[in-house]
């Protein structure tokens, strides 16, 4: 790999492997030698956590990591800032190696570096909001005037101006993620590691969190590593996907390109019940290449859902590249097309061509 | 009968003459080792019997009116302390109370941080399980007798004995306490770099702290249950009254100062109690826990 990729790489894992149990050294040379994850349970009760996972995550992304429970996603999260270590492979981030830091450079690392939200919240109960939120920073050494100042504000961009006095328990649970969000976002690290951080709210809650992530990592242009089992939030807020499955990374890409290709069985599975159409972009669909002008014409990143309603209207709807100049087109066809791709229910519709009755 | 395979009376004596060397030899320097304990008792006691007996009743009034917000306890507080007075035990009453202050601080003292010591390494759980059993099994006679030997009778002996029988609570709940925290709260506290103190003062005991206070409520009860014993080997206060009743066949005099140590009891541990709650509402535990 050279200089000048790993500088815009924020994570990069290589061949993390990760094995709980009493010996796992041991059980990783029999992984090497091609014994397999049961047999390993079985025999010396030990269990893969992560099997040789590679990633490369690039700075000022979201990157999500999609996989059921017990795929191993949330053993992933917690090797970035060591919260678990792992039992071979190489972690850097921003370049560094974050294997190799002592104990008191790891503090400062967790620090400065990295912050993470999590899925049961894990915020201080005695606390109120704003120590809650001004808690990063206090561990950091910052003086009070200065951190409360800065938790206020994180606060007020969450939406809960009004609450610093309130204590966790007081809150709901979306109100809750807040504080954990906003306690995460005030330490202004470069990464932000998310595990399953909308999981236990309400779907209409959960929805607003992540619409409000995306339009908060608009401005704020962090690297997010997001955790989740749920493949339609993958596809929502992913600029990239990796699905995991028994520790082992499935398929990694954008989210269109899961959508469009999925790599394997086990991701067409997640694929066959996912809303594609917010997953494909019009770029990746149209009907490229110049055309007469379209009376409505959408950017390239639009996402298919959002065309859909247009075709009410029209039969055409132009794409428009970034300049603005019609680089395509787009029929409510081509949409369902691409839509219908993987679809085997085509048979359980059991059409009848009609002709032949007339 | 079980057969007779070895000699013990050479053990037996062993440990008679080792005990009786230390008395000989060491005896002074337990005696200066101890004295703070015996300082502490007595500025206490000093204390209590300096202060107006309404002062008292106003201050535990108070507190118990604090603790609650409700006039229930208030109220009982105040007639269990006039029963004391009434029935001629308030004398008594405060030394036996100052003997159960000393107690209590000094386990404070020594068993939270064992407690602390306890909760961060198995090793060091599995060396003091055993112990605290045998502090609270052993029959308190059977450490009595050495104590009395190496200290004379008096105050000191019945202080170290109630340290010894009302401590294993406190170190245990300590203990329990730090180790059942929210593990959600102690990952999310790592992960923003905390090094173990701060994750201790700023995490741990906070949360905590309502199963430490249940354990200080425990050692303040077990303290009260060693008056009578204490009172054997010098300690004066109420369980010396009881001691007087049995021994003079005075039914009245044991059973009213029986029913002063009960008093205490209560007050005592219905404060302490209230206190916990308040501290358990304040910080939300049941429902972090939940």
């Amino acid at each position: 790999m050279t200089q000048s990729t790993d500088q815009d790489l924020a994570i990069r894992m290589r061949g993390v492997t990760k094995i709980f149990g009493t010996d796992p050294q041991a059980a990783l040379a029999a992984l090497r030698d091609g014994k397999s994850k049961a047999e390993l349970l079985a025999e010396s009760g030990h269990v893969v956590g992560l099997d040789d996972v590679s990633l490369d995550i690039a700075k000022g992304q979201i990157f999500v990591v999609m996989g059921l429970s017990g795929s191993g996603k949330s053993t992933l999260i917690r090797h970035v800032n060591r919260l678990m270590e792992p039992t071979a492979g190489e972690i850097f981030v921003n370049a560094e190696d974050v294997l190799k830091m002592p104990l008191d450079q790891l503090r400062t690392y967790r620090r400065t570096r990295v912050s993470m939200v999590f899925q049961k919240f894990g915020l201080l109960p005695h606390r109120s909001v704003l120590d809650n939120v001004a808690y990063g920073l206090e561990v950091r050494g910052m003086k009070k005037a200065e951190r409360e100042a800065e938790a206020r504000k994180w606060i007020e961009t969450v939406g809960l101006a009004g609450y610093e006095g309130a204590r966790p328990r007081q809150l709901s649970g979306g109100q809750q993620q807040r504080v954990g969000l906003a306690r995460a976002l005030a330490l202004d690290t470069d990464i932000i590691l998310m595990d399953e951080a909308f999981s236990a709210l309400d779907p209409l809650i959960r929805s607003g969190m992540q619409d409000q992530l995306m339009s908060l990592q608009k401005t704020l242009n962090k690297t997010i590593l997001f955790i989740t089992h749920d493949f339609d939030e993958a596809l929502k807020i992913g600029d990239r996907v990796a699905v995991l499955k028994d520790g082992t990374v499935q398929q990694e890409g954008r989210p269109e390109d899961i959508v469009l290709n999925p790599a394997n069985e086990h991701i067409e599975e997640f694929v066959r019940d996912v809303n594609k159409a917010r997953a494909i972009r019009v770029q990746t669909i149209m009907e490229a290449g110049p055309a007469e002008p379209c009376e409505l014409a959408v950017p390239a990143e639009t996402r298919c859902e959002d065309v859909l309603p247009l075709f009410a209207e029209h039969q055409w709807v132009g794409v428009l590249n970034d300049a603005g100049t019609q680089v395509g087109r787009i029929t409510a066809k081509r949409v369902i097309g691409a839509l219908a791709r993987h679809e085997n229910r085509a048979a359980a519709a059991q059409p009848v061509r009609l002709e032949a009755a007339q | 009968m079980f057969p007779e395979l070895i000699d013990t009376r050479p053990l037996r004596r062993a440990v008679d003459d080792g005990l009786g060397w230390v008395v000989t030899n060491w005896g002074s320097a337990f005696e200066a080792a101890a004295r703070p304990l015996l300082l502490l008792l007595n500025a206490i006691e000093a204390l209590l019997l300096a202060t107006p007996w309404w002062l008292i009743i106003l201050l535990l009034t108070g507190i118990a009116w604090l603790a609650t917000r409700r006039w229930t306890l208030p109220v009982t507080v105040l007639l269990s302390l006039f029963f004391l007075g009434l029935m001629e035990l308030w004398k008594d009453a405060m030394s036996t109370t100052a003997l159960m202050i000393a107690a209590t601080l000094t386990a404070i003292v020594v068993s939270i941080p064992v407690g602390v010591w306890m909760s961060r390494s198995a090793r060091v759980r599995q060396f003091f399980t055993p112990v605290l059993d045998l502090m609270q099994t052993l029959p308190s006679f059977v450490y009595l007798i050495p104590t009395v030997m190496i200290f004379g009778p008096g105050k000191i002996p019945a202080l170290i004995a109630t340290i010894v029988y009302a401590a294993p609570p406190l170190v245990r709940l300590t203990d329990l306490g730090l180790r059942s925290v929210d593990p959600s709260v102690m990952e999310a506290s790592r992960a923003f770099g905390t090094n173990p103190t701060q994750r201790l003062v700023g995490v741990q005991i906070p949360l905590a702290l309502p199963t430490i206070l249940a354990g200080i409520n425990q050692t303040t009860m077990m303290a009260l249950a060693m008056v009578v014993i204490a009172s054997m080997i010098g300690a004066g206060g109420l369980g010396y009254q009881v001691l007087q009743g049995i021994g003079r066949l005075e039914v009245s005099r044991g059973l009213f100062a029986g029913l002063g140590i009960v008093v205490l009891a209560i007050v005592f541990d219905r404060i302490t109690q209230a206190f916990g709650r308040q501290l358990q509402g304040r910080i939300g535990i049941t429902e972090a826990r939940a």
